[in-house]
């Protein structure tokens, strides 16, 4: 079982703990999730599913809750859009 | 307590807004009256879809008439209103289809309506996300959508502006001869009575032959870019034309937030606004017979609506046979956005003896086939 | 889409904290066939995320053990959106599941209790036990500073968690008075475990000020978090800081319940002794029926498992545990309840809804739920209310109740999924 995961965010490659969420790879290189309606930068708030600030984009589906979904090798994620 | 005005408004609907602005632009004291929220009823589960629909001549007059008023105010509406001249495309799943599309192309063009007929290869072009296969389709660039509860918001804002009164939150049980009274007990008068109260008209003018009908829609995430026009299948038609059988049909909207708006149903006597699985389940696998990619969309909320609906799919517009100082604005069905801006010219026309920007006749609450209606007291 | 998967069970059970646990593993005891749905990738709920390696309570390791040695099916990383009459479906990444069964088990625990006030969007201000989540779930926190504050036995034993990662927790900011927080000990005085666990908490909190009477009046930086300026019995500072950890308590997750037409009783699923909701068929664990903490929820699982496989002496064995437990719910009712200061925080130009950036000062222009979604799109966001729709309940006593289809978002291709149930049955 490998020790860590490297993944892509927004292009950039993050390695992180196996078994991390999405949303760590994401807060580790781009800082940021998402960007509101307003214009706003954020990122997770409740940290279990229900809020939706942590969405990003991951291979190419949009709307996906990062705190909820592990790291799988060369997942490519997306924050902008 | 009693209060005075000229005109009683029933009902804070897009229908009613749009009649107390146009009567307190004239002058008069406007007072509105609704039981809940402005929009609380058909305006806030609507669509907001602005079309053209040429089903019969007098649908086709008030329609595109109504069109124009909103693209005339369209320079004055604010941002939430969410006023987008998207066009429809009405899409022809096949040959036989595609010939209707000809015919309404000929009928828009004698009308002066912009209509033109996209092949199949221009049809995908102008939507890519419809399924291949598709014989073409007619665009109409004139149409529009609005989001119903802010332009409801709006038209009332500007009767206030324009000195009308607003009553919140106050319920009317009785309206008849120029009284009507509260379920708070207290009484409003005014000379004149407009029945603007979509569902409930038929609960405050007994016998006139308006019925729910209801609809189902659902809401997705923001997908900018997979819709740029209201589609809706020609088979439309037959949905709403049918006055006894439930149907679906294929009807899907671009929002300005880039949430894709998903209809329609129609279904006669179910009086519980529940959300029914089945129906959503038959209205969700005719659009993906359109859009294929629908069905990857996160959807996050279904609701329900009534639509007020007449037996001959036009609205009740004028004076009371019975009731003298009774005015109906009702019965819209689902073109209530549509034609609210139309429907209150020709109630002020009516009110103040002038001459009718188009011809009455075919609204007026006693024509013919409402009478027949009321007698037989059933829909058709 | 992927696969559609239809069964048949015997019990359902939606939500795999404490009490979905302890309910599926004690339904399977009698030999029926229960499933158990959860969104998050694995089981344990928020309490026990990450597993037995993850938590210090014993009761962890104990009731994991006994699920995977149980028949229990678990379908982690999966969500209910629909249940009625008999029938449940989910989404997961790539199935549908529709599962008929005889009985159906709420165990869908709580969510945090978010407040407005100045700054609570920006980057790094998390739930408190949001940011717990976040670090279970691969975060680095060494070296960080953080603010823990908000209300609830959640800031202590989250505190304690970050320290020992390695966390610099600066303080923990409760808003309760030292006189609530002294009565609440004297009502925990009848669990030693409790009290045992709070002193272990308060002692891995290291060096953390515990300060009472404390929040925060508002998040400042540009881009992300720098610091919070709190109010401490009237005193205003501000305290740089990485994190703020913020979370005001725990609201029930209502919503499956509400879509069965479940009775709902002064905020929570209304049960009978036997966890019986008013749906027959439909039982309600842990705190959606009240907000009591672990061990509650693992009781009040094991009676509804138990009386869901109608093992009603099983059940009944546990009612003098389960009323021992239940005293902690007044209890932590009373000392956690928000302050006034609490719902003036937020300015008129302050979101209030997140998804769709609507501020307090449009939405305060209403009278009610309904009328300020349509007139100023709150909580017509992804969320669908769970953020500020608990907060408005607070800010302004407005009821917030429309329950609509899906309970979650799913793909319109799983909406449109209706099982048809076969003739005969």
């Amino acid at each position: 079982m490998p020790e860590s995961v490297v993944v892509r965010v927004n292009g950039n490659p993050v390695t992180v703990p196996a078994g991390s969420t999405v949303a760590v790879a994401v807060l580790l290189s781009a800082g940021v999730c998402r960007t509101s309606t307003s214009g706003e930068p954020r990122g997770p708030l409740c940290g279990m599913g229900i809020c939706f600030e942590c969405r990003v984009e991951i291979d190419g589906r949009a709307h996906r809750r990062s705190c909820q979904i592990v790291c799988q090798p060369n997942m490519e994620i997306s924050t902008r859009g | 307590m009693t209060t005075s005005a000229d005109v009683l408004v029933v009902g804070a609907g897009i229908v009613g807004a749009a009649c107390a602005w146009e009567l307190a632009k004239t002058g008069l004291k406007v007072s509105v009256v609704d039981g809940s929220f402005p929009g609380a009823g058909a305006t806030g589960a609507a669509m907001g879809h602005i079309v053209v629909m040429d089903d019969s001549e007098a649908q086709f007059s008030l329609s595109r008439y109504s069109q124009t008023l909103w693209d005339e105010l369209s320079e004055d509406l604010p941002s939430n209103v969410e006023f987008e001249r998207c066009g429809t495309i009405w899409v022809a799943g096949d040959d036989q289809e595609f010939a209707e599309v000809g015919r309404k192309a000929g009928y828009y063009h004698e009308r002066a309506v912009p209509a033109e007929i996209l092949q199949a290869r221009a049809l995908r072009e102008a939507e890519p996300n419809l399924k291949e296969g598709f014989a073409g389709g007619l665009l109409i660039p004139g149409d529009s959508v609005v989001y119903p509860p802010a332009a409801a918001a709006f038209l009332l804002q500007k009767a206030v502006e324009s000195g009308a009164t607003l009553h919140l939150g106050k319920a009317v049980i009785q309206l008849r001869h120029g009284s009507a009274r509260l379920a708070d007990g207290t009484v409003m008068n005014a000379h004149k009575l407009i029945n603007a109260a979509g569902q409930l008209a038929a609960k405050l003018s007994p016998g006139i032959p308006v019925k729910p009908r209801k609809g189902h829609l659902v809401i997705t995430d923001r997908y900018p870019g997979f819709l740029h026009h209201q589609l809706v299948e020609l088979g439309y038609l037959k949905s709403a034309h049918s006055l006894s059988s439930d149907s679906v049909a294929f009807n899907l909207q671009p929002r300005r937030t880039g949430q894709v708006l998903i209809g329609s149903s129609r279904q006669y006597d179910v009086e519980h606004d529940r959300v029914e699985p089945v129906i959503l389940s038959q209205m969700l696998n005719r659009a993906f017979d359109y859009m294929p990619g629908l069905r990857r969309l996160s959807s996050i909320r279904a609701w329900t609506g009534f639509r007020p609906a007449t037996p001959d799919k036009l609205p009740l517009i004028g004076p009371s046979q019975e009731d003298p100082t009774l005015y109906l604005a009702t019965g819209h069905e689902g073109l209530g956005i549509t034609t609210s801006l139309a429907t209150a010219r020709l109630l002020r026309a009516q009110l103040l003896n002038e001459a009718a920007p188009i011809p009455v006749d075919a609204y007026l609450p006693w024509r013919p086939i409402m009478r027949e209606s009321q007698v037989e007291e059933g829909h058709a | 889409m992927g696969s559609v998967i239809e069964r048949k069970c015997g019990v359902a059970v939606v939500g795999a904290g404490p009490a979905g646990i302890a309910a599926a593993v004690s339904a399977a005891e009698s030999g029926a066939d229960v499933v158990l749905f959860d969104d998050n990738p694995a089981a344990g709920g928020q309490i026990w995320r990450g597993g037995a390696k993850a938590s210090h309570h014993p009761e962890a390791a104990l009731w994991l053990a006994r699920l995977s040695n149980s028949s229990v099916t678990l379908f982690g990383g999966s969500r209910v959106f629909h249940a009625d009459g008999g029938l449940l479906q989910a989404e997961s990444d790539d199935s549908l599941y529709h599962f008929r069964f005889r009985s159906l088990i709420l165990a869908s625990g709580a969510r945090e209790l978010f407040l407005p006030f100045p700054g609570w969007t920006l980057p790094n201000v998390v739930g408190a036990g949001g940011l717990q989540a976040l670090v279970k779930s691969g975060l680095s926190i060494s070296g960080k500073r953080v603010v823990v504050a908000g209300t609830g036995p959640l800031l202590l034993a989250v505190a304690a968690y970050l320290s020992e990662r390695g966390a610099s927790v600066l303080c923990i900011c409760e808003q309760a008075s030292i006189w609530r927080l002294g009565a609440f000990a004297l009502a925990t005085v009848v669990f030693p475990e409790k009290l045992l666990e709070a002193a272990r908490l308060r002692f891995a909190a290291g060096r953390a000020r515990y300060l009472t009477n404390a929040w925060p009046v508002a998040a400042l930086g540009r881009e992300c978090l720098q610091a919070v300026r709190i109010s401490q019995n009237g005193c205003i500072r501000e305290v740089e800081c990485d994190y703020l950890a913020c979370g005001f308590h725990l609201v029930p997750n209502l919503e499956l319940a509400r879509a069965l037409n479940c009775r709902i009783h002064g905020g929570f699923v209304a049960v009978d002794h036997l966890q019986q909701t008013t749906c027959p068929g439909v039982f309600c664990a842990g705190e959606p029926t009240g907000i009591g903490g672990m061990e509650l929820s693992i009781v009040e699982g094991q009676i509804a498992g138990y009386a869901a496989t109608q093992r009603e002496e099983a059940a009944k064995r546990l009612f003098a545990s389960r009323a021992r437990y239940k005293k902690i719910v007044p209890a932590m009712r009373e000392a956690f309840q928000l302050r006034a200061e609490l719902a003036d925080l937020a300015k008129p130009e302050t979101l209030l809804c997140r998804c769709e950036d609507v501020s307090l000062a449009r939405v305060r222009n209403h009278h009610s739920w309904r009328a300020a979604k349509l007139h100023t799109r709150c909580g017509m966001g992804p969320c669908q209310g769970r953020v500020c729709g608990a907060a408005v309940e607070f800010l302004f006593g407005w009821a917030v109740e429309s329950s609509r289809p899906p309970v979650f978002p799913v793909t319109c291709s799983s909406l449109a999924n209706v099982f048809r149930p076969e003739d005969g049955e």
